[in-house]
C-alpha cells in the first residue's frame, strides 16, 4: 500500500469474543488517583 | 466511525471500532472527507474533480488502498459491541480503596476531600476496620485471584499502624484463600521516613507521590498547615523513594495537579524530570467552577497547546526520556473490548471504604449519603447500586456511543459526571475535551515511534 501505513494489529473485535475474564487491574480515570486511561492498562489474561 | 487529526506532522486516522491506527498521505487523508460507509469497489468519478490537486493515477490508487482497508475491517468497521453491553451484569469486587485517614497534614487548595476530612470529622481508620475490609474483599471477590487495595486518604501515612496491620493481616491469609493482594499507596510524603520507605518498598506494588512541579507552582497551592510551602520538605524524600524503586524496578509515579494558575504545566512536568523522576503524571484539577483556580472552557485552547508542546518535547529524542501517564497507550495489547465498555469499575468491581467501614462506589463518592452501599463490619452491600454501575457503560452514557474516543476513555469518571452534571451517565464535557486531546497526543507518540523504527 503506497498511501497508507497501518501502525497496529487492530484486533479489538477479536478481543471482545475472548474477553471479559476480569483478571486485569481496576483503573480509576480521575485526576485524584492512579488516573490512567483504560487503554494504557495491560491485559493480564494468560496468553 | 473514524477520527482524523494531524499531530507531530503526521496525518493520523483512528478507526474507532476496529482500533486500527493509520498514517495517511495527504491524498488519502483528504479523500476520507468524501467517503462514508458502505464503500463501493468503484471510485465515484467525481473524486477526480474534487481532488484535482492530486494526479489522477494517485487518486485512483489511493481509493483502492482505502477500499482494501474497508474490506479487511480496519476502516469504517461497524459498531457491533452493544450486544456485549446489553448483557453486562454485576462482577465480583476485586479492588478497594481504603481511606485510612480522613485527615491530612497539608492544606492543598484544590483537595476534593476538603483538606482530608471529606466534609465530616477528622478521623483515622482503626486496624480492625482495615482487617474487616480485607475479609470483606476476600469474600466478595468470588473467583478473582488478584485483589488490589489502595491506601488513600486524606493522608494515609497518618494512619500508619492501620496500613501495616492491614497488610500483615492480608498477607497472613491470602494463600489459604487462593488470593494475591496487590497494595498501593498514595501519599503527600510529609511523614515519609526510612522505616516507612522500607515497608513501602517491600509491600507496595505501586506508590503514588504527589508533587505539583516547580517550587512556585507547588507551594502556591500545596501548603503546610501554617501556610508555608511543602516543596522543600517533600522533594528530598521523594527522590530517595524514587531512587530505590527505580533500582528495584518497582512501579511508582509522581503525580502533579495543574490548575488555572499553571497553564504552562509542561514546564512543571519537565521540572519533575529534572528532579530525577521518570514516571510522571499531571492531571487537570476538577473543582467547582467558582474557584479562582478552576479550569473552564475558556482555558481549553491554552491547555491544548500546552499538551501539544509536551507531546513535541517527548517526541524529540534529544530530550531526556520520561513516561507521561496520560500519553501512554498500548495500541496492540491493551485491554479487551469488554473491559473498555465500562472503565473504572466503580461501584461494581471497585469500592471505597471510609474509616468507619462504610462502603461507597469509589473514593469520590465517600460521604455522599445516598451512595452509601453498606458496611464491612456486617458485610452488607447494596445490590441495586452495584447493578446500576454494572449497567453504566459507554452505551448507556449520554453521547459516548457516538464519540470516537469511547474505547480509550470508557465513558470517563462516573464521580465527576455525578458531581458536576448531577448524573453518572452524563459525561462532564470539559473532561471529555481534555481526554480527547490527550488521546490524540498519545496516539501520535506511538505513531512517531512506529514510523521511526
Ligand atoms: S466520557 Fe466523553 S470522551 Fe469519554 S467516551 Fe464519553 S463522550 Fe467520549
Ligand atoms: S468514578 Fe471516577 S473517581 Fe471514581 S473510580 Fe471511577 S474514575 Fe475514579
Amino acid at each position: 500500500m503506497k498511501h497508507v501505513v497501518t501502525i497496529n494489529k487492530a484486533n479489538l473485535k477479536a478481543s471482545a469474543e475472548k474477553g471479559g475474564c476480569g483478571k486485569c487491574q481496576s483503573s480509576c480515570q480521575s485526576a485524584c488517583k492512579t488516573s490512567c486511561t483504560v487503554a494504557n492498562q495491560k491485559c493480564e489474561a494468560e496468553r | 466511525m473514524i477520527h482524523k487529526f494531524k499531530q507531530l506532522g503526521y496525518n493520523i486516522v483512528l478507526d474507532t471500532e476496529s482500533n486500527a491506527v493509520h498514517v495517511m498521505d495527504d491524498c488519502a487523508y483528504d479523500m476520507l472527507d468524501l467517503i462514508s460507509a458502505p464503500m463501493n469497489e468503484q471510485m465515484p468519478e467525481i473524486f477526480l474533480t474534487m481532488l484535482r490537486d492530486y494526479p489522477e493515477n494517485d487518486v485512483r490508487e489511493t481509493y483502492q488502498d482505502l477500499y482494501e482497508l474497508y474490506q479487511n475491517g480496519s476502516l469504517f468497521a461497524p459498531d457491533d459491541y452493544q450486544k456485549y453491553s446489553d448483557t453486562m451484569v454485576k462482577s465480583p469486587v476485586k479492588s478497594m480503596c481504603l481511606n485510612v485517614a480522613h485527615d491530612c497534614n497539608l492544606r492543598c487548595g484544590y483537595c476534593f476531600a476538603q483538606t482530608g476530612d471529606f466534609g465530616g470529622e477528622r478521623c483515622i481508620m482503626p486496624p480492625e476496620i482495615g482487617k474487616a475490609a480485607v475479609d470483606f474483599l476476600i469474600k466478595q471477590s468470588a473467583n478473582r485471584e488478584n485483589l488490589e487495595t489502595d491506601f488513600f486518604g486524606g493522608e494515609p501515612l497518618m494512619a500508619w499502624d492501620t496500613v501495616v496491620e492491614t497488610v500483615k493481616y492480608a498477607r497472613s491469609i491470602e494463600k489459604q484463600h487462593g488470593k494475591r493482594f496487590r497494595f498501593t499507596i498514595t501519599t503527600n510524603g510529609i511523614l515519609l521516613d526510612d522505616e516507612k520507605m522500607k515497608f513501602i518498598d517491600a509491600e507496595m506494588s505501586n506508590c503514588v507521590l504527589s508533587l505539583d512541579g516547580r517550587r512556585e507552582t507547588n507551594d502556591g497551592i500545596r501548603k503546610t498547615m501554617n501556610g508555608g510551602g511543602s516543596y522543600d520538605i517533600i522533594v528530598p524524600k521523594f527522590q530517595k523513594v524514587v531512587e530505590q524503586r527505580e533500582r528495584a524496578k518497582k512501579d511508582y509515579y509522581v503525580r502533579a495537579t495543574f490548575t488555572k494558575n499553571n497553564l504552562d504545566f509542561a514546564d512543571d512536568v519537565i521540572h519533575l524530570r529534572e528532579l530525577g523522576f521518570i514516571q510522571l503524571s499531571a492531571e487537570p484539577v476538577v473543582t467547582d467552577e467558582k474557584q479562582p483556580f478552576a479550569i473552564t472552557n475558556a482555558d481549553l485552547p491554552r491547555i491544548f497547546s500546552e499538551y501539544d508542546r509536551l507531546c513535541e518535547y517527548m517526541a524529540d529524542e534529544k530530550n531526556p526520556h520520561f513516561n507521561f501517564f496520560h500519553f501512554m497507550v498500548d495500541l496492540d495489547q491493551g485491554p479487551c473490548a469488554i473491559k473498555r465498555l465500562r472503565g473504572c469499575g466503580c461501584g461494581n468491581d471497585y469500592v471505597a471504604i471510609e474509616p468507619h467501614g462504610d462502603i461507597y462506589p469509589c473514593h469520590q463518592f465517600v460521604g455522599i449519603e445516598n451512595w452509601k452501599m453498606g458496611n464491612v463490619k456486617d458485610g452488607t452491600l447494596n445490590a441495586d447500586i452495584k447493578t446500576y454501575f454494572a449497567k453504566t457503560h459507554i452505551y448507556s452514557k449520554k453521547g459516548c456511543s457516538g464519540c470516537w474516543a469511547k474505547f480509550y476513555c470508557s465513558g470517563g469518571c462516573n464521580a465527576n459526571s455525578f458531581i458536576y452534571e448531577g448524573d453518572c451517565r452524563t459525561p462532564h464535557t470539559i473532561s471529555c475535551e481534555m481526554q480527547k486531546k490527550r488521546l490524540e497526543c498519545a496516539i501520535a507518540l506511538e505513531v512517531n515511534k512506529a514510523m521511526k523504527e
